[in-house]
């Protein structure tokens, strides 16, 4: 590797090494009004902390699942990770390497190789002009991974029956397709480049549940067929128990609880996690009480003090609304909470 | 659950077509169901079942070239599919209350949420200024606005998507009607928002005894929030029964596989259930049972006819297979 992708020495060659860690990850997106209007009407200068101090790591072949409502910045997060936003702070390493570093330097188109995104709406992204073959061909070519058009072709090919398409499906155009078939293009097309890492913002949120549970099954089938990494946002917390190996609750642009799956589910220990694991209508509760949740999520241009949570949470006290807690790990769980750290909680089941 | 014995709707062998340049598509092809006072009855099925379009169709809203060519829709024993425009518009509203899936587009963003329920209120009841407002500050209390006094002269821009959503029910719920239409009113929003208007629902038909037809594709909500349960496959509908029945002893192979391709909280599989293939287009619906090329149990019977619903041990199936036994298959 080059100077401009320093490698942490001992880190990337250990198997059991993180393909890809978040350190403190921060975005700030500027929302002021335009600047006439602040000169004229006195508009102050806005900003919001989609993401606010994220750290997580990956193991490879594995799967972390971000959940949390919208806003709560984690598709902002997913953007990041694939360099389609530049954080504002903290670092971001795939493979023992920089990106950031790596992503201005040569070896940039190298990288971006390695990690692909899929996005949650089948139909806006694909262009529909083009044939499902240019579609999925875009990334050889852009990449220059083959030449000539038959190896392009019988790629393609390849590509389309490893997510249940056929190869003559190549001809058609997006159109042509239904929703859980077109977001197997996009998986076919996020293949393309070998990649080992794959982002996947909300895949299965614009399919119906029958369809979900194919696209599910597939992308579960090439992850042990190719050691393939994900990293899977998604608010439907049903999804994330099935696809998930790790989960991570983002509340207000902060990760509040990361944990193990099972354990996750089996002891919440975050009230917000508790919160949504106790709101998710569930087909086998037939009839169930439920706890009813109480207010919203806040404005995030103006996020409360303290804990983001603290407004919402039955178990807050002034310390909550006084001071931000850190993510501390105890027994494999890191949880961002007072109440929890002061064992004024106990552990939820 | 609670089974009182009149139906306040019943809708009976509907029939929609949408007449185009290529020929009629059968949209709703003979659907029967009721739902009594105080009952949440599902509708479920994936996009294009024609589960919004049942909806539509009951609330007198389906868009041309959309028509209803046979069966009736009565609602407390009066037809009202054949009723003109005006007449229908005095039935919803007063009677039928809709509530739709975004609630931004079902509000006017130039009024004040005071204004627009007073007026809806107004046109419903006999009341005076003064004694509706006293109405929609209750309205938006019950459905569970805080500070309703003061958030009624807001703008709906001034309101969230969970608090908008409360606004639309609200509306719907202006004049008390019998029968509310709801057609995926959780959708859009939040989980924890979910959970407080599924709890909202459940009350007004309890309380109010109000008769609820709930369409969504989200089978959860469907098991928290129904008594009964209707899946609709291209058109028709496939299993209806209550829902605890139809949820853990399907009787339909496509309830079957719907059901078992939802990933559940409490059971950990590797794979999910997979139904191969799609649901067909309106304009290629096969022969027979429309579900016959997808169906891991299909006969030549159900390639040649169609089959009715039928009782099929605690629910109602339309197959060949279901509580039939493979004989009536042949």
């Amino acid at each position: 590797m080059s100077a401009a992708a320093p490698r942490v020495a001992g880190v990337a060659a250990s198997v059991d090494a993180p393909l890809v860690e978040v350190q403190d990850l921060s975005k700030v997106f500027d929302v002021s009004a335009p600047w006439l209007n602040r000169v004229l009407e006195g508009k102050p200068r806005q900003k919001v902390h989609a993401v606010d101090g994220v750290s997580f790591a990956i193991r490879r072949g594995t799967t972390l699942a971000l959940v949390g409502e919208s806003g709560c910045g984690k598709s902002t997060v997913a953007r990041l990770l694939v360099g389609l936003y530049a954080p504002t702070a903290g670092s971001l390493r795939f493979d023992g390497q920089d990106t950031r570093a790596v992503l201005a330097s040569p070896q940039a188109q190298a990288l971006r190789r390695r990690m692909q995104m899929i996005f949650q709406d089948p139909y806006a992204s694909l262009n529909p002009r083009w044939r499902v073959r240019d579609i999925v061909a875009e990334p050889l070519r852009e990449h220059r991974l083959l030449d000539g058009r038959e190896p392009i072709e019988r790629r393609v090919g390849e590509l389309l029956q490893s997510v249940g398409l056929a190869a003559a499906d190549a001809v058609k155009f997006p159109h042509q397709f239904s929703g859980g078939q077109r977001q197997r293009i996009s998986i076919a097309r996020a293949l393309a480049t070998q990649p080992e890492f794959l982002v996947c913002d909300e895949p299965t949120s614009a399919l119906d549940v029958s369809v979900q549970a194919q696209v599910l099954n597939i992308m579960k089938d090439l992850q042990r067929a190719r050691g393939l990494t994900y990293l899977f946002i998604s608010h439907n917390l049903a999804v994330v128990r099935h696809v998930a190996d790790e989960v991570g609750v983002m509340y207000l642009g902060r990760l509040v609880e990361i944990a193990p799956k099972r354990t996750l589910f089996a002891a919440p220990r975050h009230p917000y996690t508790r919160m949504l694991l106790d709101a998710i209508p569930d087909i086998h509760m037939t009839g169930r009480a439920r706890t009813p949740v109480q207010g919203e999520v806040p404005n995030p241009l103006d996020p409360p003090s303290g804990c983001a949570f603290h407004p919402r949470c039955p178990h807050a006290n002034a310390r909550c609304g006084a001071e931000r807690p850190v993510l501390l790990e105890r027994e494999g769980v890191r949880v961002a909470c007072h109440a929890v750290e002061e064992g004024r909680l106990a552990v939820g089941g | 659950m609670n089974t009182p014995a009149t139906p306040l709707l019943q809708v009976q062998n509907l029939r929609v077509e949408f007449p185009t340049r290529h020929g009629t598509l059968l949209a709703l092809d003979d659907i029967s169901f009721d739902i009594a006072p105080g009952e949440i009855l599902g509708v479920v099925g994936e996009s294009g079942a024609g589960k919004s379009l049942t909806g539509a169709a009951i609330i007198g809203l389906l868009e041309p070239p959309g028509r209803i060519a046979a069966g009736r829709i009565l609602l407390d024993g009066r037809r009202i599919d054949d009723l003109d425009a005006d007449a229908m518009r005095k039935i919803r509203g007063r009677q039928i209350g809709a509530i739709f899936q975004d609630p931004l587009t079902s509000l006017n963003p130039l009024y004040t949420v005071g204004r627009q329920l007073v007026e809806t209120i107004r046109t419903h009841l006999p009341m005076d200024e003064a004694q509706a407002r006293e109405r929609a500050v209750d309205l938006l209390r019950q459905t569970g606005i805080p500070a309703p006094e003061a958030r009624i002269d807001q703008y709906p821009h001034q309101f969230s998507g969970g608090m908008r959503q409360r606004v639309v029910i609200a509306l719907a719920l202006a004049a008390q009607p019998r029968l509310i239409v709801a057609d995926e009113p959780t959708t859009a929003l939040d989980v924890s928002i979910q959970a407080q208007i599924i709890a909202l629902l459940k009350r007004l038909a309890r309380e109010q005894g109000a008769a609820v037809m709930l369409v969504t594709h989200d089978m959860g909500v469907i098991a928290e929030t129904c008594d009964r349960v209707a899946v609709m496959y291209a058109g028709r509908i496939a299993e209806i029964g209550p829902v605890h029945e139809v949820i853990h002893r399907p009787a339909h192979p496509y309830s079957k596989g719907l059901m078992g391709s939802i990933p559940a909280m409490d059971e950990d599989r590797e794979r999910l259930l997979q139904i191969d293939g799609a649901m067909p287009r309106l304009n290629a619906i096969p022969r027979g049972c429309a579900f016959n090329p997808r169906c891991p149990g299909v006969h030549d019977r159900c390639r040649r006819e169609r089959p009715e619903l039928a009782d099929a041990g605690a629910t109602r199936a339309a197959c060949w297979l279901a509580g039939r036994g493979a004989e009536a298959a042949r």
